[in-house]
């Protein structure tokens, strides 16, 4: 538990120093959603896009943030002496989950703040939306952590993005609704997490509580732990 | 500290290392006496690095017998007994030298007041006082590498695993680190440390010549000398070369052995 707290504050110091990435983290969902308010002004497309939004970024973020973070771990021989001292596998992926949770939350402060500001209507509980999206991020620094083992250069780590998240994204029902979809992808849609953190969200801005969405949210957190798991078992103490 | 029964801090009988296609290390015997500042010697490529990580813990494919501090090497109880310095500097290029070792710290157990103690005393030991607020991204490699070796001090280890510390340096501050060695090893410490320049030998209590993945001599600097002849280290590893090679008419790669000796 300790060291998970010494790895998580040693990745925030990190990110202190990193004030730009830090800027555009925050910056810019909130630009992207600024957008669509401008484009969409009077009419109630924020209202369906802004949750999608709300969702989307913290995963996609959280995700390349941490796989290229972790990938320079490797490449730096730090994971390797990392490796060689106390500290556990799992309390590495936890003290990552925990440091990026905490830079989600921050995130989701500012992005769903931005959103209601410009106009987009949340009729259930703005806490729980703010509960999913810090969710979706931690899901996202997990699934980074999962997919690092896989990728063996920083180049390669960004890649992963597309093969994960994407996909996630075409089957979340938000270009098609799911129920239109081929038999097959609606069932993968099924599983993937994206679909439940969109649709409780989207849920969430129609005026659903906490029953109407505990379901979704309880989907996220097996995926959180899950990812987690595969990140651990996939981490090497000895190399080639 | 601790000594084992025998007296040795690293024991590897039959010692074989498979790295991809290549066996790095094949059938290694080889003893590092507790409580002494060993250097591991060899040119580059003949195996310092993957014996060294062996040792630590962090090398797959290894086989055969291998004891560190009387426990099979990699237990996770010696984590917190042994050191490891990688080639390569490994700290964090974004943080700044005190935040990197009060972390490594850390990790080693020491908390708050503790750490940052640990933290100073080893910016002392590596002469980088001064430096304490920079970013390691902004120092030269000598420096960076200094911080790499301040952040295995700063865990009070029984054993320092040290790859190639002082490559780089300035002959000033080579000579200080090796006095430090010197020091740590007088408080009971053991210290393998690997070099590929023959100069170094003269300052080790004991050395191991690396060829190959094989060991050339088990010796000590004077006993070297005394041996060859030569009237200094890196010619008494070519003659020991020399010697190995025409001694059992395996001498195929006699061209070799010059180019392997070292730089
Ligand atoms: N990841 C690897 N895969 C295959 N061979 C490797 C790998 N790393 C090192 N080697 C080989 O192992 C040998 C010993 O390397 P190394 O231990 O780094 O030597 P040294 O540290 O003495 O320079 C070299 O021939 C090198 O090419
Ligand atoms: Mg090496």
């Amino acid at each position: 538990m300790t060291l998970t707290m010494v790895t998580a504050g040693r990745v925030l110091n990190q990110l202190r120093h990193d004030r730009r990435t830090i800027a555009l983290i925050m910056l810019a969902p909130c630009l992207i959603v600024g957008l669509v308010a401008w484009m969409f002004h009077g009419t109630p497309v924020l209202d369906q896009f802004g949750p999608v939004l709300v969702g989307f970024f913290p995963l996609f973020v959280m995700f390349l943030v941490t796989s290229v973070t972790t990938q320079r771990e490797r490449s730096s021989g730090t994971l390797e002496r990392l490796m060689t001292t106390p500290l556990r596998k799992g309390e590495f992926v936890a003290g990552y989950a925990v440091a990026f949770g905490v830079l989600a939350t921050v995130q989701a402060f500012v992005v769903v703040g931005f959103a209601l500001l410009v106009g987009m209507d949340v009729a259930g509980s703005v806490w729980l939306v703010l509960l999913v999206a810090v969710l979706d991020a931690v899901l996202g620094c997990t699934l980074g952590l999962a997919c690092s083992a896989v990728a063996r250069t920083e180049f390669q780590a960004v890649q992963m993005m597309p093969v994960v998240i994407i996909p996630q994204l075409v089957t979340a029902g938000i270009m098609m609704p799911r129920d239109q979809m081929p038999e097959v992808l609606e069932w993968v849609s099924r599983v993937l997490p994206l679909t439940y953190a969109v649709e409780s969200l989207q849920d969430l801005a129609r005026g659903a509580q906490w029953a109407g969405v505990r379901g979704a949210i309880g989907v996220l957190v097996l995926w959180i732990a899950g990812a987690g798991v595969v990140g651990v078992l996939t981490l090497r103490r000895r190399t080639e | 500290m601790v000594n084992n029964d025998d007296g040795a801090a690293v024991r590897a009988r039959g010692l074989r290392i498979v790295r991809g296609a290549r066996t790095v290390i094949d059938g290694l015997d080889l003893d590092v006496p507790a409580g002494q500042v060993v250097g591991l010697l060899g040119p580059s490529g003949s195996g310092k690095t993957t014996l060294l990580r062996s040792i630590v813990g962090v090398q797959a494919n290894v086989t055969g017998d291998l004891t560190v501090l009387g426990a099979p090497a990699g237990s996770p109880g010696l984590r917190r007994r042994v050191g490891y310095m990688t080639q390569a500097a490994s700290v964090y290029t974004d943080l700044s030298v005190i935040e990197n070792l009060v972390h490594f710290a850390a990790l080693a157990g020491r908390r708050g007041a503790a750490a940052h103690a640990a933290a100073a005393d080893a910016v002392a030991a590596v002469d980088l006082g001064g430096h304490e607020k920079q970013q390691v991204g902004s120092l030269s490699g000598g420096e960076r590498s200094r911080v790499s070796l301040a952040a295995v001090l700063v865990g009070d280890p029984e054993l320092l695993v040290l790859d190639e510390p002082t490559v780089g340096l300035d002959p000033v501050l080579r000579r200080d680190l090796w006095d430090m060695f010197h020091r740590l090893s007088g408080e009971g410490r053991t210290l393998l440390v690997s070099s590929h320049v023959m100069d170094e030998a003269a300052r080790c209590d004991r050395l191991l010549l690396l060829r190959g993945g094989a060991l050339v001599a088990d010796t000590t600097p004077d006993e070297l000398l005394a041996q060859t002849g030569a009237p200094d280290a890196e010619r008494a590893f070519l003659t020991l070369i020399d010697r190995a090679n025409t001694g059992t008419g395996t001498g195929t790669d006699a061209g070799t052995a010059s180019s392997g000796g070292v730089r």
